[in-house]
């Protein structure tokens, strides 16, 4: 096995100290999640395999384009739940964290560079899913179209990595995968992530408003035109607002197990 | 495991400490660290009972106690990761919650485990490049012994090894404190002399350490000062030799048809406590004691003597404190 090694950037003074945190600890995140390959293979894994086989299924029709938008959503989420809720559950629980908060470590650099690293892991599965699509999915997607889904998911990243803080101080860190995986795949069918809302049950089509997966998919679909393009404001502005509920969530439970342990 | 300790022991050890805590209070003011009447509250249990504990500049402090003394607790206390629900917490002068104090603090901590597939090179830059000054990676390396691991992942380790990795991470920033939460548990005989050479070497270098046991024979081996605790306070403290002094003696084990009671009121005897079949005295005076068991026992059989493990010493000290403590203290009150 040859693990791929970081180049660690030489002292930079020109940099505010903590842009330069901010960097190193997204530059190691982002190496130790590529590395682990239980968490890399299967987040970028099943989005690939999904496609492979039910956006292959439906070559140069429009479902091999859906396909592209729901699996990248798909991407985003689980990097997120997994990558943060799972790993940050972990380092919790076996004092990880308290040596990283006893270290002058500016908190904000470890949370943005988890936040950021899943963010990498997205982007990493919507090009695959592109590059996929536009070539054996026999479909077209332009330029704009295809940094459209980048920007997207990228924004996406910060209200699921909220939830995944969240997770990851609520639930103990054995069950958490387990948690991830109840709570990702509804949300994942119930949303339109791999079919379209309208072919589901009718009263699961009433509550997909509710799920803020749902208002992500809405802006990711837009992109190619299977969702109408009026409104994202509002789904934008639940997605704003379930990330302030998560991030409160989070630090209120934070502060709670704090104060008990 | 039960053993009666003594209330004029206990006594002593109290009255010598009281007299201590009077002659400290004026140096608090120049102290590293610094603990003064610490309660915290886990719930219903109280971890730390009023702790008065003080680090002084370039000395090497060691916390010791049994599992549940309230060692790990003064610890998160003096690193701000927790806050006392009373009393008063100072390190370097400031609040330990406040960002700056941690820039002169380095930390070892008991993790489970840290992030696996990182190598140890990744994790000494990371925490580099927390610090304004850490300390060159070649300098890091070398004082904690990490030749010929940079290069490793953090999961191919060792137990030892990985020990030793959490050390160099508390010397990144070259620190001015260094505190270490049982830096040794779980290492063989080997890698704890290695990492005991490598403390000493921090207090060659002028640092303040304090670290957290339960060996006395650590605390031997590397300390300045030792304090010993146990349920949340203070029992007493002193140099390792004063300590070991009040924890010698030796161990008498026998089977005997006499009653515990009979057996502590022997002379010298600290301790009594049954196991199985035999019964344990600890005692100063073991000849006297002995010659004492051979003409009131008869029937007395596989008897031997010899000189307690320091640790089991040790535990006979405080293994029954807080019973003792109430006896104590009503003591005190009606003098």
């Amino acid at each position: 096995m040859s693990t791929p090694t970081l180049a660690i950037p030489p002292d930079s003074p020109r940099l505010p100290r903590a842009v330069r945190i901010l960097l190193m600890e997204t530059q190691c995140e982002l190496a130790r999640l590529l590395r682990t390959r239980a968490y890399s293979l299967s987040v970028i894994g099943f989005p690939v395999m999904f496609y492979l086989l039910f956006g292959m299924a439906s070559r140069g029709k429009p479902a091999a384009l859906y396909l592209i938008a729901g699996y990248a959503c798909m991407g985003v989420v689980s990097a997120c739940l997994f990558g943060i809720g799972a790993t940050l559950a972990l380092e919790r629980a076996q004092g990880w964290l308290d040596l990283k908060r006893a270290s002058p470590m500016p908190g904000l650099a470890f949370l943005g560079a988890k936040v950021a690293s899943c963010a990498a892991f997205a982007l990493i599965i919507t090009t695959v899913l592109v590059t996929l699509g536009t070539t054996l999915g026999g479909v077209t997607v332009t330029g704009w179209q295809a940094a459209a889904l980048a920007g997207v998911v990228l924004a996406g990243a910060i209200p699921f990595a909220a939830m995944g803080f969240l997770i990851a101080f609520l639930v103990p860190p054995n069950a958490a995968a387990g948690v991830i995986n109840l709570v990702y795949l509804p949300l994942s069918f119930a949303s339109g992530f791999w079919m379209p809302v309208s072919v589901l049950p009718h009263w699961l089509q009433a509550v997909a408003p509710a799920l803020p997966t749902w208002h992500l998919a809405q802006i990711a679909l837009a992109v190619f035109g299977f969702a109408p393009a009026a409104g994202m404001a509002l789904h934008w502005a639940v997605l704003g607002g379930f990330t302030l509920l998560m991030l409160g969530a989070a630090w209120i439970t934070f502060a709670r197990s704090e104060a008990a342990a | 495991m039960s053993i009666a300790l003594p209330t004029p022991l206990a006594a002593a050890l109290r009255q010598e400490q009281h007299a201590h805590s009077h002659a400290r209070t004026p140096a608090a003011t120049d102290a590293v660290a610094n603990l003064d009447s610490v309660v915290k509250r886990y719930g219903k249990t109280e971890a730390l009972r009023g702790l008065d504990l003080t680090l002084r500049p370039g000395e090497v402090l060691a916390l010791l106690g049994p599992n549940g003394a309230g060692k790990t607790t003064a610890v998160r206390l003096l690193l701000g990761l927790t806050s006392p629900d009373a009393g008063c917490v100072r390190v370097l002068g400031r609040d330990p919650r406040s960002a700056g104090a941690r820039t002169r603090i380095g930390a070892m901590l008991q993790v489970a485990r840290v992030p696996e597939t990182l190598l140890v090179r990744e994790h000494l830059a990371l925490f580099r490049s927390y610090y304004p000054r850490p300390l060159a990676t070649a300098e890091v390396v070398r004082r904690a012994g990490l030749e010929g691991l940079e290069s490793r992942g953090f999961g191919e380790l060792s137990g030892g090894q990985r020990q030793r990795v959490l050390f160099g991470l508390a010397l990144c920033g070259d620190p001015d404190l260094v505190l270490l939460d049982e830096p040794t548990v779980g290492m063989d005989l080997t890698s704890r002399r290695r990492l005991w050479e490598d403390v000493r070497g921090l207090a060659a270098a002028g640092k303040s350490v304090l670290l957290t046991t339960h060996h006395l024979e650590e605390a031997d081996a590397l300390a300045d000062r030792v304090a010993v605790m146990s349920h949340g306070r203070l029992l007493c403290e002193g140099t390792p030799d004063e300590i070991k002094r009040r924890v010698a003696g030796r161990r008498i084990r026998c089977v005997t048809s006499l009653e515990v009671d009979c057996l502590r009121a022997l002379p010298s005897v600290i301790a009594v406590r049954r196991d199985r079949d035999a019964t344990v005295i600890h005692a100063d005076n073991a000849e006297e004691v002995v010659r004492q068991l051979l003409l009131r026992d008869r029937t007395l059989a596989g008897l031997q003597v010899s000189s307690p493990a320091l640790e089991e010493a040790f535990l006979a000290l405080t293994g029954d404190a807080a019973p003792d403590e109430t006896a104590f203290e009503a003591g005190v009150t009606h003098s």
